[in-house]
């Protein structure tokens, strides 16, 4: 009794794997499992023996019930929230500090589910320069690096959010006060 | 007591010192008695054990980045993933079919989804507050952690009301709380 027994949890919902039918994400949950482990697969859901219940028919037909529409509903809803974060915009800015050098502000990353400080640090050691968290003029949080590495960002953030599945959010470059840095040196003269 | 516990809940985390964690694991152990051939595997002499604390007085003790238990006030409690790992060394008790869909979505425990064909009550009787672990009917896997508000006798005999109240459920905001 002193071994450990290993549960196999799922790797949609993170439920053990017997539980999913009651989860909110079944049909993601049954192609995991199909692909993870066709042994269990089997045995869940292509069994003949129906699951051992000592309810009535009725009761068990309305559980079925509910819960298919509890689940239609999550997917409808996960739908459109695809739908609306397929439309938002990643905004990188490249902003001057002096005459060449310049920081990086990425912004409009919150609503994507990232971990910003975890994100920042990244950058900081994959660039080999200082990498931070703060708030916009906005209140809202960006991501600040010291240097020009617009263009790497640029590639990275497009490549993690294709493992998202989030391909069609625009990543966009936008370069700050060039006018205005021109006005100066036309003063300066 | 999880249901809506995320991130921002935890206030501080601080590493365990050895001698704390020594009366922790004799603590367990005088909890739940059966815990005492494996406590060594579970909390091993050289782990770091990482201790949240967190709002409403909860407190974490998470053992190489795993939370194993929990505790409001004086008690220590399983996490379900511990649970799932040693699953003969706590009390159980089974509610029928009917009752999971409610128990995953935190409800407390009813009478009738435990007295019922399919369910399963021990046949001593165990006293009120005592920490089960719930199973479901079909299942082999625990789904939830609670706590008896009445007496097992007096569950089967009232047989109306709540019967458990619900402290920790498959897919609440602990079981998805990750350490870092």
């Amino acid at each position: 009794m002193s071994e450990p027994v290993h549960v196999l949890y799922c790797g949609e919902c993170t439920l053990p794997v017997e539980y999913c039918e009651f989860g909110k994400t079944l049909k993601k949950c049954k192609q995991w499992l199909h692909e993870n482990n066709s042994e269990q697969y089997n045995k869940l859901y292509n069994s003949e023996a129906p699951a051992q219940s000592s309810l009535s028919k009725e009761r068990e037909a309305e559980i079925s019930e509910s819960l298919a529409k509890m689940q239609l509903k999550e997917e409808r809803k996960q739908a459109r929230e695809m739908r609306k974060l397929q439309q938002e915009k990643i905004l990188i800015k490249r902003i001057p500090r002096t005459k060449h050098k310049n920081i990086i502000a990425i912004s409009n990353l919150d609503q994507f589910d990232i971990d910003m400080k975890k994100l920042a640090k990244k950058f900081s050691s994959k660039f080999a320069t200082g990498a931070s968290v703060s708030k916009n003029i906005e209140k809202k949080e960006e991501i600040i690096i010291q240097g020009d590495v617009g263009e790497e960002v640029e590639e990275y953030l497009i490549e993690m959010l294709k493992e998202k599945g989030l391909e069609g959010v625009k990543v966009g470059i936008i370069d700050e006060k060039r006018h205005l840095r021109k006005k100066k040196e036309a003063t300066g003269i | 007591m999880f249901k809506k516990f995320t991130k921002e809940d935890v206030h501080t985390q601080t590493n365990v010192k050895s001698s704390v964690q020594r009366a922790l694991k004799a603590k367990l152990v005088d909890e739940y008695p059966k815990l005492e051939s494996v406590i060594g595997d579970l909390v091993p002499k050289k782990s770091s054990v990482v201790l949240y604390r967190c709002e409403d007085k909860i407190q974490l003790y998470a053992v190489d980045k795993e939370v194993m238990f929990y505790q409001n006030f004086d008690e220590l409690l399983p996490a379900l993933r511990m649970v799932h790992m040693h699953p003969s060394c706590f009390p159980r008790v089974q509610v029928d079919r009917g009752a999971i869909k409610f128990i995953l979505s935190g409800a407390n425990i009813m009478c009738p989804g435990l007295t019922s064909p399919g369910a399963k009550l021990p046949d001593e009787d165990w006293p009120e507050g005592t920490t089960v672990a719930v199973y479901a009917e079909g299942k082999e896997n625990a789904l939830a952690i609670g706590k008896l508000l009445m007496s097992v006798d007096e569950i089967k005999k009232v047989n109306k009301g709540m019967g458990i109240e619900l402290i920790h459920y498959l897919g609440d905001g602990l079981w998805d709380f990750n350490v870092d």
